[in-house]
């Protein structure tokens, strides 16, 4: 049975969000979620990434011989990995200095290759659009509700801006690296607990 | 056969298209991403060094060719008048390299201040070089001229207790930043006559 475009799109909003149902691309999931700039910021990066990624390996999926297809899909997702360096040290250089090297990381991040192996290398360009945009999206959003979370309870900031009052004293340990799991395995859990309900 | 062509074909056309591509985004964002990094890595350190001054430091910049390396300089003005510069320079600290800005009034060659914009100096030990007013402020008023060292030996830089690698990195910097000067200050002043 063949999925509808609108399916395609939002299955990575939900039945396959990325880290949470794929469990996929947690490196930077941990890491740069400390703040909602970061968190989307990221977001965003892998957004691009993945729809272009995905569009481009659906439009070569008959030109690339599926012997080096692996090694096609990398100079793929490189080539657009580096395009969003540049230009976020052209345009938003300090996200670029908090986010460093997680940046260049989105080449080896499952997310891009994965789709590009499991959906796009199979599917037409409109699906793998809807299916890069719908997972990219999902990405998105999932690490900017971690990060709104962490940096909630963190440092008593959202965005930047202050959201308690100044006796608000910061629980310290969602900052922290423990802070991601724990919140991340909660997420999960809830995740979990809602699907299992529906 | 056939298919090792293709696929050496392939990966050939993919390499040499991804790789025009970026050089051409590279060309394009490279001044873009120069000022970027400017304004936010060395921009700090320039303004603080540069507080009193009625311009944009960053804005008013111009290269001067020494030797083989090229030198940004900045300039501030004070009263209309350019007559405050500051340039890079680095030396060599506990960790890596300490890069920093010097301030000079070109009219009395004495220092109006540094700033350092990167360093990899021990968190809350070398590191308070960077943020520790009374370390770097200590520079502000000598003449730039003659070998900067710190007081253990035989200098008048106050070391950073605790630090004195990170001390007489910023030391030997700013005594290099003596000789760059001196190398320099003719084509300086030619620049600065013309800003006038």
């Amino acid at each position: 049975m063949a999925k509808t475009i609108t399916q395609e799109f939002t299955k990575g909003l939900w039945k396959e969000i990325p880290p949470f149902r794929l469990v996929l691309g947690l490196c930077p999931v941990l890491a740069v979620t400390k703040s909602v700039e970061n968190g989307f910021g990221m977001g965003v990066a892998v957004i691009f990434v993945l729809v272009g990624s995905n569009v481009l390996v659906s439009m070569l999926r008959k030109i690339i011989p599926s012997k080096v297809r692996i090694a096609c899909f990398i100079i793929v997702v490189a080539t657009f990995v580096t395009v969003v360096e540049l230009l976020m040290q052209a345009y938003t250089y300090p996200l670029f200095l908090k986010l460093g090297i997680f940046i260049p990381l989105i080449v080896v991040n499952c997310i891009p290759l994965g789709r590009a192996e499991a959906f796009a290398y199979k599917n037409g360009m409109i699906p793998s659009f809807a299916d890069g945009l719908g997972l990219g999206i999902g990405y998105a959003v999932s690490l900017t509700v971690l990060a709104a979370i962490r940096e909630v309870l963190g440092s008593g900031t959202f965005y930047g801006h202050t959201v308690f009052g100044p006796s608000f004293q910061p629980f310290n340990f969602m900052i922290e690296a423990p802070g991601a799991f724990v919140c991340l395995g909660l997420m999960l859990c809830v995740m979990n607990f809602i699907g299992k309900k529906g | 056969m056939r298919e090792i062509i293709r696929m050496i074909t392939v990966l050939t056309v993919l390499c040499a298209f991804s790789g025009g591509l970026l050089a051409a985004l590279r060309d394009g964002t490279q001044e873009k991403i120069e000022n970027q990094q400017l304004e936010f890595v060395k921009g700090p350190a320039i303004r603080d060094i540069l507080k009193g001054s009625s311009n944009d430091p960053i804005k008013d910049r111009f290269k001067i060719k020494d030797g083989e390396t090229e030198r940004h300089v900045f300039v501030g003005k004070s009263g209309g008048k350019p007559e405050m510069v500051t340039f890079e320079t680095t030396g060599k600290g506990f960790k890596g390299d300490i890069a920093m800005m010097v301030g000079v009034n070109v009219t009395d060659d004495k220092i109006v201040g540094i700033g350092i914009t990167t360093h990899s100096e021990t968190p809350g030990i070398g590191a308070k070089a960077q943020t520790d007013p009374r370390f770097s402020g200590q520079f502000k008023g000598m003449p730039l001229t003659g070998e900067f060292k710190i007081k253990k030996e035989g200098g008048q830089v106050d070391a950073i207790s605790g630090a004195t690698i990170t001390s007489r990195g910023v030391a030997d910097a700013v005594s290099d930043a003596v000789k760059i000067y001196s190398r320099i200050k003719p084509a300086i002043s030619d620049k600065l006559n013309e800003l006038k």
